[in-house]
């Protein structure tokens, strides 16, 4: 079962189309999968979410969602899905239980109507309902965009970079709710930013310059590396990030949190451990996992 | 029709919680009526004058009291030199002068003429022209009273009426004129930017992926504006009536059916706007310079169209305000009824249907 097919996809901006925010895309989602669209800012996360949306329209190729045409069909797709904008999109003058009331209305429905399955995220604001919506936290706005975009029980979800701009701890909370929704049976596709997110996803797709780099469950991606990866530390790193990217048994180097990643040629840990020594510099060399982040940047460099 | 209420709901919402917003779209008619009403008049009274009595006898002296008698002037002071008349009028606040020459009573009555100057300020022309005119009308006044006693055998008096207007009153003119300014800013430019800050703060996103018909959107947007303008509509008219004392001559049911049309054809101007502008500053900026101005230029209320060159009269033919200020003059100050302006009437139902139709065709049902 298919909730999103997505065919050729072309979408460009500017008056010569000299702008291309995504260049021939196609991939499809199933029914019920938690599919994470993962890539940097300016990648077309939100192009792609808006042509699925039935916002934009595409220059090339076409799309379904639940089985609908997005440019034909597009009335009935805007009944059936939920839309979550990447900035904070609700009344910030009207009060969260006003918000609420008012996107249950506008989609021919009541909040009672559907309250069980808004009630997980919904009870965490409740108490601050008469708030006005400009005034609550990011976490908590997250939470209230996610009601009012459940509200009305869409088959399908889009979340565009719903965590970016919140605090961890709400972030992990929000992918918690998401897990939670999955299993009620909703489709959901969520972009972020966050490469540590993709592991919370089904599957994901790698977006960068309006090309999908890679599609694959979490582990598959982090499986087709195939790669040896060092995570090496010095106190000077800027001049070991220069030394590394010197060193011949060194295919790429990039800084990662507090090491530097190095992806080896082949199997040098050794030769690189004596490379450093000659330096003479004190430095600490270990072997690591390679991550959903290392994987992006083999391919993006591919 | 329960979604459509509950937009109606929301708009008014807005409205009521930005309370600078909605202080400044009902203080607006009050001010500007105030404003052109008190302060800013071109009628002329209690000016300040100045008299070089060089004869200081019975005629002067009973038209010197006339003068002062009457509410436009005020004699400041007395001058004795011809030096002083420059000097006064260099300190600004005399506009006029008045010069008796000398045996003025004696020549009145011995040779039967006498002699009056006016010196007026005439760096401001029409206060200037208007100060001659009343103090030769009071002069004009005086004389009639002396031949009143005797007979001359040949004289033409002209008798003059001021129609619809007799005390030649401002506000019998601006009041249409800013009745139809309020309508167009606050019926265009806020239901334009309102529209437009939907767009700009991203809800008009969330709004298109729904089942709410877009243009249902905008439509519900312009309600509560078009509510906001009866007020006004209202607030307007009492204040004319009872604080300006214009009054409503003709049918007041035909005076608040012509503006709320006029409401009607301004908010279909700021549908308009709203689906070209891309930004709340844009909105804004079209508003102001593509409609109030023309409004004020070139509707009749602050310079004739009759005296305007070709170019600028033909121009004036596509300001709805000038069909309307025309109207509201025709019907509040003649008095005259529906047979008087169907034609202004029918080319403002026009320009609702124009408008409007040009509105719905470039509504958008997408962002881009």
């Amino acid at each position: 079962m298919t909730a999103v097919k997505i065919n050729n996809v072309v979408k460009t901006y500017g008056k010569k189309k000299e702008v291309t925010a995504l260049s021939d895309i196609s991939f499809s989602v199933s029914k019920g999968e938690l599919f994470g669209i993962i890539g940097p800012d300016g990648a077309g996360k939100t192009s792609l979410f808006r042509i699925l949306t039935t916002l934009l329209l595409a220059d090339k190729g076409g799309a379904t969602v639940d089985g609908f045409d997005i440019v034909k069909d597009y009335k009935a797709i805007r009944q059936r899905v939920g839309y979550m904008p990447g900035r904070f999109s609700l009344y910030q003058d009207l009060s969260v239980k006003e918000n609420l009331d008012f996107f249950a209305t506008i989609f021919n429905t009541s909040v009672e109507e559907n309250y069980e399955l808004i009630k997980d995220i919904y009870s965490q604001i409740e108490p601050f309902k008469d708030r006005k919506a400009g005034k609550l936290s990011g976490g908590m706005k997250q939470k209230l965009a996610l009601s009012c975009a459940l509200i009305h029980s869409p088959s399908v979800l889009f979340l565009d970079e719903p965590t970016t701009g919140v605090d961890a701890v709400s972030r992990k909370e929000f992918w918690e709710m998401l897990k939670r929704l999955k299993e009620q049976g909703i489709t959901i596709l969520v972009s972020t930013p966050y490469m540590d997110e993709a592991s919370m996803c089904d599957r994901v797709a790698l977006i960068q310059s309006g090309r999908i780099l890679s599609i694959n469950t979490p582990k598959g991606i982090v499986e087709t590396f195939g790669k040896k990866l060092l995570a090496v530390k010095s106190n000077d790193m800027l001049r070991l990030l220069h030394d590394l990217k010197q060193c011949e048994e060194v295919q790429d180097a990039y800084p990662f949190g507090e090491y530097h990643h190095a992806v080896m040629k082949s199997d040098g840990r050794q030769e690189l451990n004596n490379y450093l020594l000659k330096k003479g510099y004190g430095f600490e060399l270990r072997e690591t996992e390679a991550n959903i982040e290392d994987c992006f940047m083999q391919l993006m460099k591919e | 029709m329960k979604q459509f209420f509950a937009f109606v709901r929301k708009e008014f919402y807005h409205i009521f919680r930005d309370r600078r917003t909605m202080f400044i779209l009902l203080a607006m008619p009050v001010v500007q009526i105030i404003i052109f009403g008190f302060a800013l008049t071109n009628e002329v009274k209690n000016s300040k004058i100045a008299i070089w009595d060089q004869s200081k006898d019975v005629a002067t002296a009973s038209l010197i009291t006339q003068l002062e008698a009457s509410r436009y002037f005020e004699v400041e002071q007395s001058i004795n030199t011809a030096k002083e008349i420059e000097s006064i009028f260099q300190k600004g606040e005399v506009k006029l002068a008045v010069i008796l020459p000398p045996h003025f009573d004696e020549d009145l009555r011995h040779f039967n003429k006498a002699q009056v100057q006016l010196i007026a300020d005439a760096s401001d022309p029409n206060v200037a022209n208007t100060l001659t005119n009343y103090a030769s009308a009071i002069i004009i006044d005086y004389q009639n009273r002396i031949t009143d006693e005797r007979k001359l055998p040949y004289t033409i008096t002209t008798e003059m009426r001021m129609l619809y207007n007799p005390e030649l009153k401002g506000a019998y003119n601006f009041v249409p004129g800013v009745m139809a300014m309020v309508l167009l800013l606050v019926c265009t430019m806020m239901t334009a930017i309102t529209i437009v800050r939907e767009k700009e703060t991203g809800t008009m996103e969330v709004m298109l992926v729904s089942p709410a018909n877009p243009l249902k959107i905008v439509i519900a947007k312009a309600v509560p504006y078009f509510l906001l303008s009866a007020v006004n509509i209202i607030t307007i008219l009492l204040l004319s009536v009872f604080v300006l004392d214009v009054p409503v001559n003709g049918s007041l049911v035909l005076l608040v059916g012509e503006s709320l049309l006029f409401t009607l054809v301004s908010l279909a101007l700021g549908l308009l706007i709203s689906t070209k502008a891309g930004s709340q500053q844009t909105a804004l900026f079209i508003s102001l310079v593509g409609l109030l101005l023309p409004t004020v230029m070139l509707s009749g209320f602050m310079f004739p169209i009759e005296n305007m060159p070709l170019p600028l009269r033909t121009v004036s033919n596509i300001v709805p305000a000038r069909w309307y200020y025309s109207i509201v003059k025709s019907v509040m100050i003649k008095g005259i009824g529906l047979h008087a302006v169907w034609k202004e009437t029918l080319i403002l139902s026009g320009m609702l249907i124009f408008f409007l139709g040009l509105a719905i065709k470039n509504f958008k049902t997408r962002l881009a």
